[in-house]
């Protein structure tokens, strides 16, 4: 069963291709890395499949689910962390799906909400704005919000990012949890060692899919090197996809 | 004495009693609005659609007179015209969106009041630059207290997308697509205000009463429904005080309830307890277990 299917998938903005020509599919409860140098199209991928960005060509199936089956983890970069929001609300919009504009929360969802507070370790921090704090901190309310969204499709964008490492441990065992669980789990990341260890499938990525399969078969320092010389060669006429890439050359 | 001074006048005149209606019908609904434009960091945009939706609701004043439902449809008309034309050139040229906003403002402006001194008086002028709380009839009032019920219903229905596309617009956009209609909702809501206040502060000050509170709310709390709270209260106690300032001293209404606002946020500045000057320069012993 696949939970995701892409077709000859293109995506970028406007109708500069960021990723190219993307074929393959996810199976359902696969745990996947998405791997690549900065500038590779991670992000651009992840924000393609959860629906954000449309793709400028071809198709990702969601294997019969609906957009709001899939839980999303933006870069922590993208919040205004000003805004005066206390810790609790802000997980608790990952009910939007059950309660929507008027949706009431009642008593079982408060304490479903107190209960994915205290599985990322943040009890007695419920009523603390979310300006106050710390990266780490900030990193875990994140993940409390994707707990609620009881998503089958969960999508992280560098979640591990400038984390420290008991909150990167205690972060991977919720996404160890998660898989367990028989959810489908995609993960941009840069820690090569974490791949290795935690991820059973891999996807290279640079600016077009360079391998994708068995963590094993694709973490290769031959794939990397590749990887890596496709998104140097960036303002080069040798790019992935010449013949979109014409018009690219302004950014 | 000093209930000759404070109540006095509400209960001798019939024009302070509407004065003081529709200055706290304006608190109720565009306190809550100047919460939404600071923390969306939109609080200049604020200001420059008020110069905007001048030549909509000019037209619908020589039109119609003062009647506030023409001003209003001509201000939504024009403010939306010209945030617009601002977005499509911005997004079509590469200038920044304020850049082109401020153009376009401007030229609003200069059209706005070149319509009004053509075909009006210069006593219109005035009234559409600087309003006058003061000459407000039943029905304007009226007027006022239903754009502002308006508002607070509207702002209940798109609070909670206003909120989450505040904190973290992607997120909104995975989970619902109510983030656009609820940005356009909030724009329409800001216009609604801005003419709502024209009558009462004119063109050029009504995005005051919007965004002073909501600076001093912003002073005080660190909870949202708190600052919502505290600007609605600062913006009708200027109203009120402006309106006792401006009867006893000749000051015009309008100018005399912003200054008050103003003097309320300086000390908020001073003093407020979040990030206020004084605060920080005396800080307290740090918390101990």
């Amino acid at each position: 069963m696949a939970a995701l299917h892409f077709h000859n998938v293109t995506l970028g903005y406007d109708r500069h291709p960021a990723v190219h020509h993307l074929n393959g599919e996810v199976v359902r409860g696969a745990l996947v890395a998405v791997i690549g140098p900065n500038g590779a199209g991670k992000s651009t991928l992840l924000r393609g499949i959860v629906g954000i960005l449309k793709p400028l060509d071809g198709s990702i199936h969601l294997g019969g689910l609906d957009s709001r089956d899939i839980a999303y983890l933006p870069q922590s970069a993208e919040i205004d962390r000003s805004f005066p929001i206390s810790v609790f609300d802000f997980v608790s919009t990952g009910l939007w799906r059950g309660a929507g504009l008027f949706g009431g929360i009642g008593k079982a969802a408060r304490e479903k909400i107190r209960r994915a507070i205290a599985s990322v370790g943040l009890s007695g921090f419920e009523n603390r704005p979310i300006g106050t704090l710390s990266g780490g901190q900030m990193q875990r309310v994140l993940f409390a919000r994707v707990l609620l969204q009881d998503a089958s499709l969960i999508v992280l964008d560098e979640p591990f990012n400038a984390i420290d490492s008991k909150t990167t441990a205690d972060l991977l065992a919720l996404v160890k949890r998660w898989h367990v669980e028989g959810r489908t789990v995609l993960a941009a990341l840069h820690d090569m060692e974490m791949v290795r260890n935690h991820f059973t499938e891999t996807l290279v990525l640079a600016r077009g899919p360079v391998a994708w399969g068995p963590t094993a078969e694709v973490l290769t320092p031959e794939n990397l090197m590749v990887a890596m010389r496709m998104c140097e060669a960036f303002d080069d006429t040798a790019a992935a996809c010449a013949a979109d890439d014409i018009g690219s050359r302004a950014a | 004495m000093i209930y000759d001074a404070l109540i006095g006048p509400f209960t001798e005149f019939e024009f302070m009693r509407r004065a003081l209606a529709a200055a706290i019908a304006l608190a109720l609904a565009g306190a809550p609005i100047g919460v939404f434009l600071m923390l969306r960091r939109m609080s200049l945009v604020g200001d420059a659609m008020a110069h905007a939706i001048l030549p909509g609701a000019a037209i619908g004043f020589l039109l119609s007179g003062l009647n506030l439902f023409a001003m209003t449809a001509g201000g939504l008309i024009a403010g939306f015209a010209v945030a617009i034309l601002a977005g499509v050139v911005a997004r079509s040229t590469g200038l920044k969106e304020d850049a082109s906003l401020a153009t376009f403002y401007l030229a609003s402006l200069a059209l706005g009041v070149t319509i009004v001194s053509i075909k009006g008086t210069n006593i219109d002028l005035l009234h559409v630059l600087f309003g006058n709380i003061l000459a407000m009839d039943d029905q304007t009032l009226l007027v006022v207290a239903f754009n502002a019920t308006v508002t607070l219903l509207v702002l209940a229905v798109i609070y909670r997308p206003l909120v989450i596309e505040s904190v973290d617009p992607l997120f909104l956009r995975t989970v619902s697509r109510a983030g656009g209609p609820a940005h356009l909702a909030f724009l329409a809501l800001v216009v609604i205000n801005l003419v709502n206040g024209f009558q009462a502060l004119g063109t050029l000050l009504a995005v005051g009463l919007m965004i002073l509170p909501a600076g001093i709310a912003r002073f005080w709390s660190r909870d949202l429904t708190a600052m919502i709270c505290i600007a609605v209260v600062a913006a009708a106690v200027s109203g009120y005080a402006g309106l006792v300032l401006s009867f006893q001293t000749r000051v015009p209404s309008g100018p005399a309830i912003i200054l008050v606002a103003t003097v309320l946020y300086v000390v908020s500045v001073l003093f407020g307890r979040v990030g206020g000057i004084v605060r920080q320069l005396f800080p307290g012993r740090h918390l101990e277990a």
